[in-house]
């Protein structure tokens, strides 16, 4: 009798706890998300309801602001997201390639040096860009590259993101021995090993690469900062730098629905690959 | 197998099968050079050489026009005797990691507390939380943030409602460093991702064996959660911080790339891109650069030396 009513006392407490953590949880969620609904909201409001309201429902719906955002400056900002995609998606391919080539030889074949040229790579890991930023900057001034998207785009596919060579040969050490030893018994060449086994086997995390390298170099900034200095030239981040440099306050609208589209890309592959994004924070500690 | 492995690891079963052994090895040699070509390349020309190029330059003056002129430790000295903005700096700097990375920590670690409970939407959950610090580091939410706390932003139309008078926390520099630390514990979603994970590998048992002793949620979590939990709580401490002493695009956007007001965003990478590609002292810089290195290399090997006190590892 007695242990019956203490356990019905437990769930009642379980479920009393429970409830208080949703209550939390809802709570904090919706401090959170709340500044980026505020904003897309914002982004669809008449400009002199944005600096008035709290709400998220705006009173009318205009897209005045994103009319008037794009073409805000001397050039659209069209322009700027064909550049951003254009790096983007350079970069991305530079990345799987380099990266994959570089992980397949340091996971998968024997040669001398493999060591020490596991432990550099390791190294530059850790290392602040910084160190490396003023001398490179000098090298692509003197090769005329400033002012093109060579610098931005010609480092990935020299593998200089060795973070993900890191996590491709995690990857690649996971995958059977059996599969390439047999394939090269047979006199399968290590490229078609690479290209025929490895490859195809490993789509999860060359789509992790991917993804993580299109966000972050869509969201790069001090790196177009740096080296692009024509506004044509310019991507969507240097763009919305540009507007709130030159419009300030006065097209608070249009800043914000700049900002809102720019947002979308990144937003688009939360949306599609959740599931792969947090699986890689989780299994490599990202930092975001 | 063993053809892979080392050729004089094959059994000596006549010359036939030596030679083709080995020069199946030294084709993989080959192959092996081919495959890591680019990062060779890329090493040598982006990191190794620019490493060594921008220690030499530390020690020079140089304004990218006319050769780098040889000083000595001039500007090491400099920094430490006759630059104010670099002490500035480095305060602003230790103070922003100080606050904004066990806050950020703790959050994370509470959320996924709540979260390991067994929550009924935890997909959902996770993904919001998850949502600001995947979209943190973009311009667009600095531009967000420098809207937030501006004298006639959100934040202070919400305090409006309760008569409270907010200042503008962006433009006043008691505050403004505490804008963009909220900006970092906001993004408190990849560190509690980590924490999950780890969560998850503590076994069920352990709790229930803690409960027939008797030990109530805050002993648990004390003498259980947290000691196995360190492994993961030094990583995340480790990754957060790197990260946030190389902060630069908030407090760019913010200050438009001034680090004002009265300097109170000049954030460390800032005042070397000031120095940089502002002033282009880029001797100067390269030394900001090195003493960079120096700072996040001492802060991490002190780390590493007291990690053996307190993050427990299972043997």
């Amino acid at each position: 009798m007695t242990n019956k009513l203490s356990l019905s006392q437990a769930t009642m407490r379980s479920r009393v706890a429970g409830i208080v953590a949703h209550v939390l949880l809802i709570g904090a969620s919706i401090a959170m998300i709340y500044p980026l609904l505020w904003m897309l909201s914002a982004s669809f409001r008449p400009e002199n309801e944005i600096f008035t309201s709290t709400s998220l429902i705006p009173s009318s719906f205009s897209l005045t602001s994103y009319v008037q955002g794009w073409n805000g400056l001397p050039v659209s900002f069209g322009r700027f997201f064909r550049n951003s995609f254009l790096i983007a998606t350079l970069c991305v391919v530079g990345n799987v390639f380099s990266c994959s080539l570089a992980a397949f030889a340091f996971s998968r074949l024997e040669f001398r040096g493999r060591r020490i040229c596991f432990a550099l790579m390791l190294m530059t890991l850790m290392l602040p860009y910084h160190v490396t930023l003023i001398p490179q900057y000098v090298l692509f001034r003197e090769l005329g590259w400033v002012n093109t998207f060579l610098p931005l785009v010609v480092p990935k596919f020299l593998a200089a993101d060795a973070f993900f060579i890191f996590l491709m040969v995690q990857f690649f050490r996971g995958l059977p021995k059996e599969l390439d030893e047999a394939a090269m018994i047979d006199g399968c060449s290590p490229w078609r090993v690479y290209w025929k086994v490895i490859m195809p086997l490993s789509m999860p995390v060359l789509a992790t690469a991917s993804i993580f390298t299109f966000i972050w170099t869509w969201d790069d900034f001090l790196g177009p900062l740096i080296y692009l200095s024509d506004m044509p030239q310019y991507t969507a981040m240097l763009g919305l730098r540009t507007f709130v440099d030159s419009s300030g306050v006065s097209n608070f609208g249009g800043l914000f629905a700049m900002s809102v589209l720019s947002l979308m890309p990144v937003f688009g592959f939360f949306l599609l690959f959740q599931r792969l994004l947090i699986e890689g924070i989780a299994t490599t500690g990202m930092k975001r | 197998m063993t053809v892979l492995k080392s050729p004089g690891a094959v059994a000596p079963r006549g010359g036939m099968v030596r030679a083709k052994a080995s020069r199946q090895y030294s084709s993989t040699q080959r192959a092996a050079y081919l495959f890591l070509l680019p990062w060779a390349i890329g090493f040598l020309c982006l990191s190794l050489g620019p490493i060594l190029w921008s220690l030499y330059l530390s020690f020079t003056d140089f304004d990218l026009l006319t050769a780098p002129d040889w000083v000595g430790p001039a500007n090491y000295v400099r920094m430490f005797t006759a630059d104010p903005k670099f002490m500035i700096s480095v305060r602003i700097t230790f103070v922003y990691v100080l606050f904004s990375v066990p806050l950020k920590l703790a959050f994370a670690l509470a959320v996924a507390m709540l979260l390991n409970r067994g929550i009924r939407g935890l997909p959902l959950y996770r993904a919001l939380f998850y949502l600001p610090s995947l979209l943190g580091a973009s311009v667009a939410i600095a531009v967000l943030w420098r809207q937030l706390f501006a004298g006639n932003g959100l934040v202070n139309r919400f305090l409006a409602q309760f008569g409270i008078e907010g200042p503008s926390w962006i433009s006043n520099p008691n505050y403004s460093l505490w804008t963009l630390i909220i900006l970092a514990v906001w993004q408190f979603g990849s560190p509690m991702i980590v924490f999950l994970a780890g969560l998850r590998q503590i076994p069920a048992d352990v709790y229930e064996a803690a409960r027939v002793d008797g030990a109530g949620r805050w002993r648990q979590f004390a003498r259980i959660t947290v000691p196995l939990l360190t492994p993961v709580i030094f990583f995340n401490a480790i990754i957060q911080t790197i990260d946030a002493f190389k902060t630069f695009t908030p407090a760019f956007i913010i200050s438009n790339g001034s680090g004002n007001p009265v300097n109170s965003l000049l954030f460390y990478t800032l005042y070397l891109y000031q120095e940089a590609f502002g002033y282009f002292r880029m001797g100067y810089a390269s030394a900001l650069a090195w003493m960079l290195l120096i700072i996040i290399a001492l802060f991490t090997a002190f780390a590493f030396l007291t990690s053996r006190y307190w993050v427990h590892y299972d043997e």
